[in-house]
C-alpha cells in the first residue's frame, strides 16, 4: 500500500520542531510499523536526508521503548499492544498517517520522535523498590505464603512496560497509571508491604515533582495502555496515599 | 524517602478533597431537589419546609456557611487543578483523537462546572441575596407575605419562573449540571479509592441515574410551574 507520512522532526530539545511530509510506497501490510518507519529511513538515508529518530528496541512489546503517537493515540488505533506489535494491516492503501512524540512537559523532546521519560526512573528511584538483603542469605520468596488473588493483582500491575503511555493519552499529562502499577505490584505482596507507606507518600510526591498533570479519571490512560493495566491500580493508590497520609 | 509537608500540596490530596467537597455538594443537591419537589406536591409542606430551613439556627448559621465554602472551594479547587492540568503539556499534539479512549464530559468538568457556576451567580441573585435581604436587612423573620395572607416562599418560587427566557437558562443550566455529574458521581468515588469489581458497575448505574434524575427533576419543577402559573 501507499502512505502519506506526517511526522514530527525536530532536531535537538532546543530548535523548534515542525510535522513534515513523507510519500511511503509498496508498504506490506504484514510489517510491522516500526518496520515500515525503517523502509521511510532507509529512503531517506539513500536520499542523503536525516533519518528519523524514535525509540525501540525488544520490537516484541516488553521492552516499552517504541513510543509514538500515532494517528491521535499512543501506539496507534489498535489496543492492547505497543508500536512494534502494530501492524500496517490497520491502515488503508492511501491513508495519511500523523507520527507525534509523547507530548508532556515532563517528557522533553529530545530528537524527532524520542523523549527523554528519566522522570519514570526518578518516580522508581523515589520508593519502587524493597530493601532486601541480597548477600545470599535471602528468604525464598515461595516461602511466604501469598494469596493467588493478590499474587494476580500484583503480577497484572507489574506488565506495565513504563512506556509512557498513559501520559500521552491523559488530557493533563498525569502519571497516575505509571505510578500506581509501580505502587501496586509492591504493595500487594507481603514483601512490599513493609515500606508501603513511605513509597506510595514518596512516590507521589516525585510524580509531582516531575511536572506530570492530576488525575481527572477520565479512564483515557488505562484504554490505551498497551498492557492494559486497570484502572483498579489508580483507585488502590489513592487508598494506599490516605491510609499513609493519615498514619504517618 | 522523603515526603513534603503540606496535605493539600499533593496532587492526589487535592483530588480527595475536590471528591469529598463534591459529595458534600451532591448530597445537598439531592436534598435541595427533595425539598422542590414539595412544591409540586404539596404548596403548604414546601412553605412550612422553607420557613424551617430558612429559620432554622444550625441550618443558616452552620450549614450555610460549610455549603457556601463546599460551593467556593470546589469551584478553586476546580481552578487550581485546571491550572497545573494545563501547564503539565504546554505543547499541544498536532493531531489527537481524544473521543476515541475517554468521554467528552470527562475531559470537560472545567467547561459544565464554569456554566453551573455561572447559573449559580444568577441563583444567588434571583433567590439569596433577596433572602438575605428580607431576613436581615429588612428584619422580617416571620417568612410571611406582605398582606399576611400566607407564606411566600411559594408565591416567590412560582413567580421567578413566570418568566420563559428563565425557564429556558434554568434548562441549559441543568443540561449542563447533569453532564457534570455523569463524570463527577463516579470520578468521586474513584478518587477517595472506592473502586471494586463488584461495586463499580453499580456506582456507574447509580452515576447515570443520579445524573439525570436529579436534573430532570429541577427541570420538570420550572417548567410545572411556568405552565401552571403562566
Amino acid at each position: 500500500m501507499n502512505l502519506t507520512l506526517k511526522i514530527w522532526r525536530q532536531k535537538n530539545p532546543s530548535t523548534k520542531g515542525e510535522m513534515k511530509t513523507y510519500p511511503v510506497s509498496d508498504i506490506s501490510e504484514d510489517m510491522s510499523f516500526l518496520e515500515m518507519m525503517d523502509v521511510l529511513n532507509e529512503e531517506l538515508i539513500t536520499k542523503g536526508e536525516e533519518p528519523v529518530a524514535f525509540d525501540h528496541d525488544c520490537r516484541e512489546g516488553i521492552c516499552g521503548s517504541c513510543s509514538m503517537y500515532i494517528n491521535g493515540e499512543p501506539h496507534g488505533p489498535d489496543r492492547g499492544v505497543a508500536t512494534c506489535q502494530l501492524h500496517m494491516r490497520k491502515f488503508k492503501d492511501g491513508d495519511t498517517i500523523h507520527i507525534e512524540p509523547w507530548r508532556a512537559n515532563a517528557f522533553p523532546v529530545l530528537k524527532d520522535l524520542v523523549v527523554d521519560r528519566s522522570s519514570f526512573d526518578r518516580i522508581i528511584q523515589a520508593g519502587g523498590y524493597v530493601s532486601v538483603n541480597t548477600s545470599g542469605n535471602s528468604q525464598d520468596a515461595n516461602s511466604i505464603p501469598i494469596p493467588k488473588e493478590n499474587a494476580d493483582l500484583a503480577f497484572d500491575a507489574a506488565t506495565c512496560i513504563g512506556c509512557g503511555a498513559c501520559v500521552a493519552a491523559c488530557k493533563n499529562a498525569s502519571a497516575m497509571l505509571f505510578v500506581s502499577a509501580k505502587v501496586s505490584q509492591l504493595s500487594l505482596l507481603p514483601q512490599g508491604r513493609v515500606e508501603a507507606k513511605d513509597r506510595v507518600l514518596s512516590m507521589i510526591d516525585q510524580m509531582d515533582d516531575e511536572g506530570f498533570g492530576n488525575c481527572t479519571n477520565t479512564g483515557a490512560c488505562a484504554i490505551e495502555c498497551p498492557k492494559e493495566i486497570s484502572l483498579d491500580n489508580i483507585a488502590r493508590m489513592n487508598r494506599e496515599f490516605l491510609s499513609a497520609s493519615i498514619s504517618k | 524517602m522523603a515526603t513534603k509537608s503540606g496535605f493539600l500540596k499533593i496532587s492526589v490530596a487535592k483530588k480527595v478533597a475536590m471528591a469529598l467537597s463534591g459529595f458534600f455538594l451532591m448530597f445537598f443537591l439531592l436534598q435541595h431537589c427533595t425539598i422542590n419537589m414539595l412544591s409540586v406536591i404539596s404548596p403548604d409542606t414546601f412553605n412550612e419546609t422553607s420557613h424551617f430551613m430558612g429559620t432554622n439556627a444550625l441550618v443558616q448559621y452552620l450549614l450555610q456557611p460549610v455549603l457556601i465554602f463546599g460551593v467556593v472551594f470546589h469551584l478553586l479547587m476546580g481552578m487550581v487543578l485546571e491550572q497545573k492540568n494545563r501547564s503539565s503539556r504546554t505543547i499541544n499534539y498536532a493531531y489527537s483523537k481524544p473521543a476515541a479512549s475517554s468521554s467528552w464530559m470527562s475531559r470537560n468538568m472545567i467547561i459544565t462546572g464554569i456554566m453551573v457556576m455561572l447559573f449559580l451567580g444568577l441563583h444567588f441573585y434571583d433567590f439569596w441575596l433577596p433572602e438575605v435581604k428580607t431576613k436581615f436587612i429588612d428584619g422580617n423573620m416571620t417568612g410571611m407575605l406582605a398582606d399576611g395572607s400566607g407564606f411566600r416562599y411559594y408565591e416567590e418560587l412560582t413567580h421567578k419562573f413566570v418568566d420563559p427566557i428563565r425557564v429556558v437558562i434554568y434548562v441549559v443550566a441543568f443540561v449542563f449540571l447533569s453532564l457534570h455529574l455523569m463524570h463527577g458521581f463516579q470520578s468521586s468515588f474513584q478518587s477517595v479509592g472506592i473502586r471494586k469489581n463488584t461495586w463499580t458497575p453499580l456506582i456507574q448505574k447509580l452515576s447515570m441515574i443520579y445524573a439525570v434524575v436529579i436534573p430532570a427533576a429541577f427541570v420538570f419543577i420550572a417548567i410545572y410551574h411556568h405552565l401552571a402559573h403562566h
